[in-house]
């Protein structure tokens, strides 16, 4: 095998680990919008606040890193219900534009929250994994991107299944697409607003951790919620294999982009390119990639 | 048996829309509320089934009993456990669903063996949508979506459906299939029926018992067979004027007044 494709290879692989772990941040959206109609625009800062506070807890006050983890994840789920009943509940039945900007306003907040409990310095989340390289025949990959991606496959199976097969994911997508009908069924739209955020929670802990692993921890994290804006759009706000699919385009996008372009103009193409490919796509398919279309009958 | 009570129904706490109305619903009957655009039917239903909190609305005045006891102002999904549902005007199927998942959503707060079992008991009733059981509801036909509509209600084994404008934009074969099966539903599975209807025709067809409303207040009522053969319903919600043959000359002065309007 010839040293280009050596390198093709390599760039798509890694692309595809980095898509992968793109695609457990934008699941975080996926679930909102699913069950609420709304975009949860502080996903990129739930990532952000959770990765913060386990580092945190980690280096100020010497937790062991489990201990860490299952602290925030508790503080995490106590939030989101209370974010859900305080925040989000009154505004039921009012319009979706009320709870992004609500969204938009706690994504803020926790960029100014973080640094001001913690302090604002770079600090390192060390999973237990070796630093060398995986080899495997041709390809070199890195175990801290493998075991992300390994992570973000177990999850976004999990919550497939959970959101096809399980009553509630049914339920729950009943009350995405209509809240009044769901609540004339039976079912309580409120419970499943306080799941859907709390799930949403939980995911952008996982994001949290892996990227905190993957790149250091400070607010800068929160820019993974942009990030992550091309892979939701690309593969259709309301779908989880669109979001799969979405986040490995983007990743080895990107991938190629910083490969082969980078050296012509000197950098910089891997942070535009996945806007770039968005626009051509809504202009092809506003709903995305997977999303579902509107439908109407005449 | 469903009894309201002289209720009142405010909007945003300032639209008053049903000025005190009273309706009984006895047990295993079909009982139909007839009245044109805006006469407040649907206000009825969604204040019995407590969708009207979402949408601003609020009972401040009178009671709403079943067998005895209070449900107004109670959570949607509390009434839905004491065996009443509605049936929404234009269907209202979960689009995005599959039929079969909206029968699923439909049985949310039975047990998963009681949900099999109704969701066979609906595909008995209605075969077309067991056919259709894969198919994105959407996608299905009016009729279909009507049919899944009144099936999805049935999966939370209610005692009461509240049926608002089941004939809306469907053809009258259609219509009579979904009349034909709501009938055996009643002599079957003893569901009570809460029929609102624009189609007075159609309603008195099937009902036992109907109710005239309009601007919020009962005006009207009576056994269907006596309301059918109300002068006043006739002319005004039938479309049937009186036997002698009128000359067109005559037309413009013939405005026959509403006789319970004073």
């Amino acid at each position: 095998m010839d040293g280009e494709t050596q390198f093709l290879i390599e760039l798509v692989t890694n692309g595809m680990l980095t898509g992968m772990m793109y695609a457990l941040v934008a699941v975080g959206f996926v679930l909102i919008y699913k069950s609420t109609d709304a975009i949860n625009f502080a996903q990129g800062e739930f990532c952000m606040i959770a990765a913060i506070f386990i580092a945190s807890f980690v280096f100020l006050y010497g937790f062991p890193l489990w201990l860490s983890i299952i602290v925030v994840l508790v503080l995490m789920i106590l939030f989101n219900v209370a974010l859900e009943r305080v925040v989000l509940r009154p505004m039921i039945g009012r319009p979706v534009v009320a709870i992004i900007m609500a969204t938009i306003g706690l994504a803020l907040m926790f960029r100014g929250l973080g640094p001001l409990l913690f302090g604002a310095e770079t600090r390192p989340i060390n999973l237990p994994i070796p630093d060398l390289p995986i080899i495997w025949g041709p390809l070199f990959m890195s175990p801290i991107d493998v075991l992300g991606a390994a992570i973000s496959v177990i999850f976004l199976a999990g919550f497939g299944w959970f959101f096809l097969k399980s009553r509630i994911g049914v339920a729950m997508r009943a009350v995405a697409d209509s809240h009044q009908v769901s609540m004339a069924m039976g079912i309580n739209v409120e419970r499943y607003f306080v799941i859907a955020w709390v799930l949403a929670g939980v995911v952008a802990l996982l994001g949290g951790i892996v990227w905190g692993n993957a790149i250091g921890v400070d607010t800068q994290l929160a820019a993974l919620g942009l990030k992550v804006f091309p892979v939701v759009i690309l593969g259709g706000l309301d779908s989880i294999i669109g979001v799969v699919v979405g986040g490995i385009i983007v990743g080895v996008v990107e991938a190629l982009a910083a490969g082969y372009l980078d050296p012509y103009v000197g950098g910089g193409t891997k942070d535009f390119t996945p806007y770039v490919l968005m626009i051509l796509v809504l202009m092809v398919r506003p709903y995305g990639i997977f999303g579902k279309p509107i439908i109407e009958r005449i | 048996m469903l009894k309201l009570n002289n209720v009142e129904v405010i909007y945003d706490s300032v639209i008053l829309v049903l000025k005190g109305i009273s309706i009984e619903v006895p047990d295993g009957k079909i009982t139909t509320v007839l009245g044109a655009n805006g006469a407040g039917k649907t206000t009825t239903l969604k204040a019995i089934s407590g969708i009207l909190r979402s949408e601003r609305g609020e009972v401040t005045r009178g009671s709403i009993e079943l067998d005895g006891n209070r449900i107004d102002n109670r959570a949607p999904h509390s009434i839905v456990k004491d065996g009443i549902v509605q049936v929404f005007e234009g269907r209202r199927v979960f689009g995005n669903l599959s039929a079969e998942e909206n029968l699923v959503a439909g049985g949310h707060i039975v047990s998963k063996a009681k949900m099999r079992a109704n969701m066979e008991k609906v595909y008995e009733y209605f075969p077309r949508i067991a056919e259709r059981r894969d198919v994105i509801s959407g996608y299905l036909s009016g009729g279909e979506q009507q049919m899944l509509a009144v099936g999805r209600a049935l999966m939370s084994d209610p005692k009461l459906i509240l049926l608002d404008e089941p004939s809306l934009g469907l053809a009258p074969m259609i219509i009579e299939e979904i009349w034909g099966i709501i009938r055996r539903l009643r002599e079957e599975q003893n569901v009570t029926f809460l029929l609102v209807e624009q189609n007075a025709t159609l309603a008195l067809e099937i009902a036992d018992y109907g109710y005239v409303m309009e601007n919020g207040a009962v005006v009207l009522e009576g056994p269907a067979e006596q309301l059918r053969d109300n002068a006043d319903i006739k002319e005004f919600y039938l479309g049937m004027s009186g036997e002698e043959k009128r000359s067109f000359r005559d037309v413009k002065h013939y405005r026959r007044r509403k006789r319970w309007l004073n």
